[in-house]
């Protein structure tokens, strides 16, 4: 069954310093809040995974928590690009970054194998493509038909960290909308954190939603509003002018950590 | 009614698209495009956004991949890992959308990074699910501004494959899908030469000169001998992608 926690002690519970962290959730359900604590605790040499890191992943980075990001694609969506990675990537400030990349259906075939306690996934991708000259991805033969398959090694992080509309206490999960790789994340991960919108005494079903049982989930904290930016389908929408907001805060070193400390650093859990 | 040619880019995009075709698209003016071929000739076309959300039948322009908005009022929403593997890959989708910041003479494409991988001039995005969409669509329609630093020579990096090196090489490399059929531009559409794969001048877009077209292209673009124009937007075109809005553009925020 999973711990009820507050988010500080979920994230000085679950992620030490170098552990390898996925934070997942697709323009939907994005866990910033959780975000914001590992910038607080100050974690650094984090591997951070991702397939669409974002702001909060621009966040980490530029606050100096990263020492590698494995993902799919490094932007803000519908605004342009994540200065921050850029500058990690670019000019190796705050630090060096070092990236191991790959597409869409690689990274979301990695964490189904590695929900799935498989070694690896196999996918039609990668090949003709200048990727495989610089991430992890091998090509094997299929055993049946011969088909040349692209492989690539699952996905087993040390914690996943994904954002839901809400949990019982028993600490069962209720997530419903846009779902991402969350319910992968979750399950390949050996630990994991869910921050909620609200912690119910009873779950009311939804049409369509995931149920993350308790027993698969370590932790789960209340973290109202917590996906902001991002938004939370049936709770808030998401907050386009802020996306778009970011892009200036992000270009200036300066502007850039005097947001991390007005909003991050000094401001309470 | 004048328009733009960003408006003619769109408007070329979406007669591609019929009644019925299943579109794998992304933001921007692929997602115009799509939803514009819905409001105007093709009522069933089918959008799926790679969030997992397919047959989305937005009423506002999707400011991100992943509104509420397309979940809300898509026949089905699943998982990431469905839609690239059950959906894209299986071989389902008719019509994949592309842009990038490179493009060569074969419809390979670079959304990667400008100059060298490790010590990259500027770190794009990345590939997202392009390299697959590219692979496995049935066809992909790129949508892309004409300049000789987008339309170059060599890409600094090859995200997705066209027609790779030319002629047999997607069946070499088992890529399903028929590759790039046409690269829809700001001053025309381009088409693959069937013989040898090379992107080659199909159309130009009214007002439009072939050279205008040759002087924006970074290798020597051949021009087809039957050169056509693309045919204006119509008023019921123009009307109908003027109305398509996002939803911040109907109600400004705060």
């Amino acid at each position: 069954m999973a711990e009820i926690v507050t988010l500080e002690e979920g994230i000085a519970e679950l992620v030490s310093d170098g552990d390898t962290v996925a934070l997942e959730g697709f323009t939907h359900l994005i866990p910033h809040a959780a975000g914001h604590e590992l910038i607080r605790q100050g974690r650094r040499g984090l591997t951070l995974i991702r397939l669409t890191p974002d702001v909060i992943y621009d966040q980490l980075i530029g606050a100096g928590c990263a020492a590698k990001l494995v993902f799919s694609w490094g932007g803000n969506p519908g605004v342009g690009s994540l200065h921050r990675l850029r500058e990690a990537v670019e000019r190796g400030w705050p630090g060096p970054l070092e990236l191991e990349e790959h597409s869409h259906a690689g990274m979301a075939a990695a964490y189904a194998a590695g929900a799935a306690n498989l070694p690896f996934a196999v996918l039609r991708g990668y090949a003709g493509t200048d990727l495989p000259g610089h991430t992890t991805v091998r090509f094997i033969d299929c055993p049946f038909t011969g088909e040349r398959l692209a492989a690539v090694r699952a996905l087993r992080p040390d914690v996943g960290i994904v954002h839901a509309q809400r949990a019982d206490r028993q600490g069962n999960v209720q997530l419903w909308g846009i779902s991402g790789v969350q319910k992968e994340a979750v399950l390949a991960s050996a630990r994991s954190l869910v921050t909620v919108e609200e912690i119910v005494d009873e779950l009311e079903p939804v049409p369509g939603a995931i149920i993350l049982p308790g027993w698969v989930v370590t932790a789960v904290a209340a973290a109202p509003g917590g996906a902001h930016p991002s938004y939370v389908h049936g709770y808030y929408e998401r907050d386009n002018a802020f996306y778009v907001r970011w892009d200036a805060i992000s270009r200036d070193r300066e502007a850039f950590g005097e947001w991390i400390r007005e909003h991050v650093l000094e401001a309470a859990a | 009614m004048s328009h733009t040619s960003e408006e003619m880019m769109a408007v070329a995009a979406s007669r591609r698209l019929h009644d019925g075709t299943v579109c794998f698209v992304g933001i921007g003016l692929p997602s115009k495009a799509a939803n514009l071929a819905r409001a105007t000739h093709a009522p069933g076309c089918v959008l799926i956004y790679e969030s997992g959300t397919i047959g989305a039948k937005p009423l506002n322009l999707p400011l991100s991949i992943g509104d509420g908005e397309l979940a809300e009022t898509a026949d089905a929403v699943v998982g990431v890992p469905e839609i690239f593997a059950y959906w894209l890959q299986a071989g389902r989708i008719d019509f994949g959308f592309l842009g990038a910041a490179q493009i060569d003479r074969h419809g390979n494409l670079n959304s990667t990074v400008i100059g060298d991988y490790d010590h990259p001039r500027v770190r794009l995005p990345g590939g997202g699910g392009a390299p697959e969409i590219a692979a496995s669509c049935k066809e992909t329609l790129v949508i892309l501004k004409q300049s000789p630093r987008t339309f170059v020579e060599r890409l600094d990096f090859r995200t997705s494959v066209g027609f790779g090196d030319g002629p047999g090489a997607r069946e070499q490399l088992g890529l399903p899908g028929r590759g790039v059929t046409a690269v829809i531009t700001d001053l025309g559409e381009l088409e693959p030469d069937p013989e040898t794969f090379e992107l080659t001048l199909a159309r130009v877009h009214p007002g439009v000169t072939a050279d205008q077209a040759v002087a924006a292209t970074g290798w020597p673009l051949r021009v087809r001998a039957d050169l056509g124009e693309s045919t204006p937007p119509s008023e019921r075109e123009l009307e109908a992608l003027r109305a398509l809005r996002t939803a911040d553009e109907r109600e400004p925020a705060g």
